[in-house]
């Protein structure tokens, strides 16, 4: 059996829950956070019932990044967020290429996906960026703004909840931004669906 | 052979985590609110007033020399002996904080009857009316703009003014002795929420107080707001009156107080785009603008009152292009894909 053309197991159980974990808190985090981003008397989720749900659904959240913290951390999972630096620019451009031109015109993929290199540049600079920058950010905002008393009063003249808040958001639509692209790229796969079933039954088919 | 910087981007987030907490330990432990030190105007450490300068102030201290400290000493006419008495706290009037109040220029027989200059008082003086706000601010062009008729309207509609009728006087909530003006002048938001907040608790946080009114026992207020999410912070940062009274724009402190039943209690009243925050002293402060918002402040909060809504257009717009045109180029990309 040849893995370059077949399945290829990687993804490993506990990578899939947290995967599906925190898709899905995610996704309500989004829709109520916009709502009690937007708040008017009569949106269509309650401000009590979106505050709500949005917490609870922040604390899970809290939870599962922890866990995929802890994971890559400590299992072989890690190391598909090592950046190598050589050629780090080149490798990024070559990817870009090929999302830009190449793939119209048939090309093969650069970086395929192997069990070595999961993911290619873009996709782990991008990953990095969002589990190692944003996620942080708005989870240790959303937990400020869950108690403001931890926060500072004022720094450089900002009220401290004000900038959480802001921060919080930011972070949020950052995230967001992310996910809508990162769903569509999901599509780029053997087929639209492959890459969707591969977070399914953890066996990633190529090209 | 590839060089690999051999370090997982979570532990360099670990070390960061660590650093962010210590860094944020020190800073809170030496972080004090400047606000609760300075929540309360008439308990100011007593500043070193210049009495000359105040016209009336010579003839005040005849009034002052017993009424200005804790005590008092006169000679008893009968034993000839002088005799030092204490004085009742509520007639002691401290010459720092009523040299710094709005009336500040007054001797205290423009208000008060000329026959307190004979010592021992007369009795019936005891019965003396206290002049209210507007039986001398009312119908003045002077003081037109701080409205003292709308605000006299205002609370004869309000349940202070329905449940207790004549016993119920601005006295009780503004002494003319210390009063300063507040709310359109100070710069610092917060200390204007705490000052106006302590008239309040002035009487339902202090039983002595409130039961001159009422036989009520002691409201506790921790646990009828108990509903009330980050009750501190609400505490803090919001005036009783902007969910206990009927809120005009025209009024920066409004007077209208309402009953419970009344008051304000949905979340989205204040958190959402319509807030009714954007009313009285917000809307006042943004307008006159009293409080000082840089630059940058304005681009990135807006008019922000509250936590959560929609606060600022600048980046409203600026997220929605983002998103707009991520949506774009997705769909422009899946066409070509699609197409090929």
């Amino acid at each position: 059996m040849n893995h370059q053309t077949e399945r290829l197991y990687l993804y490993p159980v506990w990578i899939r829950i947290w995967h599906m974990t925190n898709a899905l808190f995610c996704l309500i985090l989004i829709i109520t956070g916009l709502s009690i981003q937007f708040s008017n008397p009569g949106t269509v989720v309650k401000f009590n019932a979106a505050v709500s749900v949005h917490n609870i659904a922040g604390i899970i959240l809290t939870i599962s990044y922890a866990a995929f913290f802890l994971g890559n951390l400590f299992t072989a999972n890690g190391i598909f967020y090592v950046i190598t630096v050589k050629g780090f620019l080149l490798r990024i451009k070559k990817q870009f290429y090929y999302y830009t031109i190449g793939i119209f015109r048939r090309e093969e993929p650069p970086f395929p996906v192997n069990d070595e290199y999961k993911f290619n540049p873009l996709q782990q600079v991008t990953y990095v960026i969002l589990m190692y920058v944003f996620v942080p950010f708005v989870v240790l905002t959303g937990w400020g703004l869950l108690y403001p008393e931890i926060i500072i009063n004022s720094f450089w003249g900002f009220s401290g909840l004000d900038l959480a808040d802001l921060m919080h958001i930011t972070a949020g639509f950052a995230i967001s931004i992310i996910m809508c692209v990162h769903i569509y790229f999901c599509t780029i796969g053997k087929n639209p669906t492959s890459n969707f079933k591969s977070m399914i039954n953890g066996y990633h088919e190529s090209h | 052979m590839v060089y690999k910087a051999n370090i997982r981007p979570a532990w360099v987030v670990l070390v960061l985590l660590m650093l962010f907490t210590l860094a944020f330990t020190l800073v809170k432990t030496s972080d004090t609110s400047p606000v609760t030190k300075k929540i309360q105007p008439e308990q100011e450490k007593p500043l070193k007033i210049d009495l000359s300068k105040f016209k009336n102030a010579a003839e005040n201290e005849t009034c002052l020399k017993c009424h200005g400290q804790s005590k008092y000493t006169y000679e008893n006419p009968e034993s000839k002996k002088t005799v030092t008495k204490r004085m009742y706290s509520e007639l002691v009037m401290n010459r720092d904080v009523f040299y710094v109040s709005n009336h500040r220029e007054f001797k205290c027989t423009d208000c008060h009857s000329e026959d307190y200059a004979v010592f021992p008082h007369a009795g019936n003086l005891r019965m003396e009316a206290k002049a209210n706000c507007i039986d001398c601010h009312g119908g003045d062009e002077k003081y037109a703009k701080f409205k003292f008729e709308k605000i006299e309207t205002e609370f004869q509609a309000s349940v202070h003014s329905e449940k207790h009728s004549e016993d119920f006087t601005c006295w009780m909530c503004h002494n003319a002795h210390t009063y300063k003006i507040n709310a359109r002048t100070n710069e610092n938001l917060k200390e204007t929420i705490i000052y106006d907040n302590l008239i309040c608790l002035n009487c339902h946080g202090d039983i002595k107080n409130y039961q001159l009114l009422t036989a009520k026992t002691k409201p506790n207020i921790l646990q009828k707001h108990e509903w009330l999410p980050n009750q501190a912070s609400h505490f803090t940062n919001v005036r009783c009156i902007e969910c206990h009274a009927k809120n005009e724009d025209t009024l920066v402190v409004a007077h209208h107080v309402v009953t419970k039943n009344q008051a304000v209690r949905k979340c989205e009243s204040c958190h959402s785009k319509n807030s009714i925050l954007y009313a009285s002293l917000y809307k006042y402060q943004v307008s006159e603008k009293i409080q000082k918002v840089g630059f940058i402040k304005g681009i990135l909060m807006g008019e922000s009152t509250s936590i959560g809504p929609d606060k600022s257009n600048i980046l409203n717009t600026i997220s929605l292009v983002v998103f707009c045109l991520t949506i774009l180029v997705i769909m422009i990309h899946a066409f070509f894909r699609i197409k090929k």
